[in-house]
């Protein structure tokens, strides 16, 4: 749409516009370029093997991440094994089952709509009295790692949904005149052709997981030993991160690696998606 | 059942649809859906209303009429695909052989197993060709191996593919060509046993070379099913039918204006629209 | 007359089976909103029931261990952090979806959102770490001692910049080609084209992104919590070290008991009805349901 707009006119304010624009993105590229830098910087030195499996010592001073990955790793796949299941039936039934005049279609979209904005300093406050003391699950690694399936829920039943909507209706029309049941069309047809789309929401929603810090400190807990079991408390990356970076004098090195190991990871995830999102576009593009 | 029809299961065997193509036996008229007064809304806004007529066993019935007349309205009525349009409401009786397709406790799925549907638009599923074709099958309860490839030789022959695809079964359904994906999507529904098929525009969306297959394949079809076709093309219409059904737009609703024996309908109209239509002066 | 029922579902036993056990998982979902309310008001109650509301409001101070919740310096703080962060990230992200759209050639535009989206990625515990270990000192240089309003400013505009911009090039996006053409044939200067045509056609999603933005700033914890310095008391200028009721609730959490305990629930209830008020703004000036 560049083109649109021009050459621009040689007069002062379109010249001061330009300028303003140019130096506003330079500005956004250079923080983000200046922060990744840093924990680049700081953080690549200490990044080792040893450093990812060794546990850590003296409060994380030294050390190393090993039982801390484990943990996050346990939490995230508490917070999926919970929200995938329930996101994906929830997405369904928005999609094929409902057509959202519904009581229930409304309030399931209302909640989804809140959910998504609410604080997760909140819904810590919430994963704590509900998981931790009512269900007495205590500090533990499930009750983490349930607060953190109430959060990613909505991005992943939106994501869900949306590919779920671009499957072309003459599919489901060609499948219900075929006489196929709802199920057989879903598992053959339409879960498949939406496949990317559910990866990309899965992978969104484990982004969102593990750089959530303030829904853990109450429900999964500080402990940084190896969890044992579900029930255990474990410390969470960003946990980690949060911790040595405030209460632990000298801890700015362990965390700068911390950071940078959680970044790496992160930009990991965010490629995966970007590419399944980018694939299931050329799909429906490429559709006839 | 009629004469015609044991003809077509006595044949079935050896080279199923040929001996079929000219015989006006097959127009013994038995109806085999019977259609009364039925009308139909999409929300407050009546799309066809007072429709009655009976579609004959066997028989290729063409619906013409002008672009929005409710033509795919009524077809969608027939295997109740309507119920998938929200806010879509149908109203009247539509008998199919001794049952009501409004019956509660009718099955659905079986309903549109045997009353198949063809889009304009060809829309074979994207998986293989095989895939298309057994997917369908197994949903219905046919899991013998054998049997699946048997049938599904049998309907891509019938529908003339065999030749061309036998080689490649396994390829994406969605390489081919537009009118083999419509040969192949025609393929699907007969692949099933239908006893009546619903054409909508089933050439509309094809060059005029694919469009000229899949009329001999419809030609072809006549007496082993009972065909009912939606087509713009007036000339095809009556190339193929037996009977043709003429709707028009009344008071913004869609009417169904004349029905009748084909021939009759296109040299002695009765009435003075139809009249007006096939001389292709309406408007 | 018979009418044909107007749900997809059939009577298929397996599809009526599937749609139950799917209704009932829809059901749990929408009923997670209800448990959350619930529990919040739950811990509150014994709070609520034994004092006025406005005593949060109006009490001296934060003492919840002498029965003093005056929340009104940490209300303050979050709003002007919110506030303040808008100011910066409001002008910027929308400079940086113009720049997307209509100044960066094709291959930096699409860089340049990619950076965006990573930038929305990256967790606040890191940008509070990142605003500990450089800002805070930087500021700290200038006018001690650095955790201060400002630094959270500026994080929080950092960490909000990018849901600005990406609503906002996809508003713009939206703009038909056709009136940015018009606008040129009319031989309207690129000021005249982005400030009278692009931009007010795009203002509702614009407008959206800056809610969102808002809610997100609202309620952010971690990266405010470690820059801020954490003192309770209503800022008097940009230096002065605040404190917001998310920290608030991050850092007395752990030992907070009784109506402390219940105090700091409260908090929740009101950070939730503020960011409540605030989706439902958004979804009422982009006027979608988006799944109705
Ligand atoms: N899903 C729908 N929702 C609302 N109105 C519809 C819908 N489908 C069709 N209609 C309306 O119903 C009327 C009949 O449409 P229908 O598609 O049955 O006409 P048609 O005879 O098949 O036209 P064509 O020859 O163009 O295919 C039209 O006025 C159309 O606008
Ligand atoms: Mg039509």
């Amino acid at each position: 749409m560049r083109e649109l707009i021009g050459k621009p006119a040689p007069d002062g304010p379109d010249l001061a516009l330009t300028i303003a624009i140019w130096g506003g993105a330079a500005l956004v590229a250079g923080s983000f370029l200046a922060l990744l830098g840093d924990l680049l910087w700081h953080g690549a030195a200490r990044v080792s093997w040893d450093f990812l499996v060794m546990a850590p010592e003296h409060a994380g001073k030294t050390g190393g991440i090993g039982p801390i990955l484990a943990s996050t790793v346990a939490i995230l796949a508490v917070a999926l094994l919970a929200a995938l299941p329930l996101g994906l039936a929830t997405a369904i039934w928005l999609s094929n089952f409902t057509r959202g005049g519904s009581l229930l279609a409304r309030q399931v979209n209302l909640s989804l709509d809140v959910l998504a904005g609410v604080p997760s300093i909140v819904f810590g406050l919430f994963g704590n009295a509900f998981f931790s003391v009512v269900l007495g699950m205590g500090f533990s690694i499930a009750a983490g790692g349930l607060t953190l399936a109430c959060m990613i829920l909505p991005i992943f039943i939106r994501s869900v949904e949306s590919g779920l909507s671009a499957v072309p209706d003459e599919w489901r029309r060609g499948a219900a005149a075929l006489g196929l049941s709802q199920a057989a069309a879903l598992r053959h047809i339409l879960l498949p052709a939406a496949a990317p789309a559910i990866s990309a929401g899965m992978m969104l929603g484990i982004g969102r997981a593990l750089a959530e810090t303030a829904a853990l400190i109450f429900t999964s807990g500080y402990v940084d030993r190896m969890p044992e079991s579900l029930l255990d408390s474990g410390r969470a990356l960003a946990v980690h991160i949060y911790d040595l970076s405030m209460n632990v004098t000298g801890g700015d090195q362990a965390a700068y690696a911390s950071a940078l190991v959680l970044i790496v990871l992160l930009l990991a995830i965010n490629s995966v998606a970007q590419t399944l999102t980018g694939r299931f576009l050329a799909r429906r593009i490429s559709q006839p | 059942m009629t004469p015609s029809l044991s003809t077509a299961s006595a044949t079935a065997d050896t080279f199923t649809l040929g001996p079929l193509q000219n015989g006006p036996a097959c127009c013994i008229p038995t109806p085999i859906l019977s259609i009364e007064n039925l009308s139909l809304h999409y929300g407050d806004k009546p799309a066809l209303a007072e429709v009655s007529l009976d579609i004959y066993r066997g028989c290729i019935t063409a619906l013409i009429g002008p672009s929005g007349c409710g033509k795919t309205s009524f077809l969608s009525a027939l295997n109740r695909l309507s119920d998938l349009i929200p806010g879509c409401r149908v109203g009247g009786r539509i008998r199919f052989g001794d049952a009501d397709i409004h019956d509660p406790a009718i099955d659905l799925q079986g309903l549109r197993r045997k009353i198949g549907m063809i889009f304009q638009k060809p829309n074979p599923f994207p998986l293989s060709i095989r895939r298309n074709l057994e997917m369908p099958l197994r949903e219905h309860g046919v899991d013998r191996q054998d049997e699946l490839d048997e049938k599904i030789r049998q309907a891509l022959t019938d529908v003339g593919l065999w030749d061309e695809v036998h080689d490649r079964l396994d390829a994406p359904a969605l390489g081919l060509s537009g009118g083999q994906q419509q040969r192949l999507c025609i393929a699907r529904a007969i692949v099933l046993e239908p006893e009546v098929l619903l054409m909508d525009e089933p050439c509309s969306a094809l060059d005029p070379l694919s469009s000229a297959v899949v009329e001999a394949l419809i030609q072809r079809l006549r007496g082993r099913y009972t065909v009912v076709i939606v087509t713009h093309n007036l000339a095809q219409a009556r190339r193929i039918a037996n009977y043709a059904a003429f709707f028009w737009m009344r008071e913004k609703v869609g009417k169904l204006v004349e029905f009748g024996r084909c021939q009759q309908l296109f040299d002695m109209p009765r009435d003075d629209l139809t009249a007006a239509y096939i001389a292709g002066i309406s408007g | 007359m018979i009418s044909s029922p107007n749900n997809i579902s059939s009577r298929w036993p397996a599809d009526q089976r599937l749609a139950v056990s799917l209704g009932l998982a829809a059901a749990l979902v929408a009923a997670i909103l209800g448990l959350v309310v619930a529990f919040l008001s739950k811990e509150s109650w014994p709070l609520l029931r034994d004092i006025e509301l406005t005593r949060f409001l109006t009490d001296d101070g934060w003492h919840p261990t002498e029965q003093s919740y005056g929340m009104m310096p940490m209300l303050t703080a979050t709003l002007a952090a919110s506030f303040g962060a808008l100011l910066l990230a409001a002008p910027l992200g929308l400079a940086s979806a113009l720049f997307c759209r209509f100044y960066a050639p094709p291959a930096l535009a699409r860089s340049y959102r990619r950076m965006l989206g990573l930038l929305a990625g990256i967790p606040s515990v890191v940008f509070g770490f990142w605003g500990l270990t450089v800002l805070v000192p930087l500021i700290a240089r200038w006018e001690p001692p650095g955790a201060s309003l400002l630094a959270a400013v500026l994080i929080l505009a950092l960490m909000v910049l990018p849901t600005v911009a990406l609503t906002s090039d996809t508003a713009l996006g939206a703009v038909p080609a056709n009136w940015l053409h018009g606008a040129a044939a009319l031989g309207l200067s690129r000021r005249g084209m982005l400030f009278g045509v692009a931009i007010p056609a795009a203002r509702r999603g614009i407008f959206a992104g800056i809610l969102l933005a808002a809610a997100r700033a609202l309620g952010e914890t971690m990266a405010v919590l470690m820059v801020a310095g954490n003192v309770v008391q209503s800022p008097s200028s940009l230096f002065d070290p605040v404190r917001t009721m998310t920290a608030n609730i991050a850092l007395e959490m752990a030992y907070a008991t009784g109506d402390h305990r219940a105090s700091l629930f409260v908090t929740g209830l009101l950070l939730t009805a503020l960011v409540l008020l605030l989706v439902l703004g958004t979804l009422r000036n982009t006027g979608e349901h988006g799944h109705a």
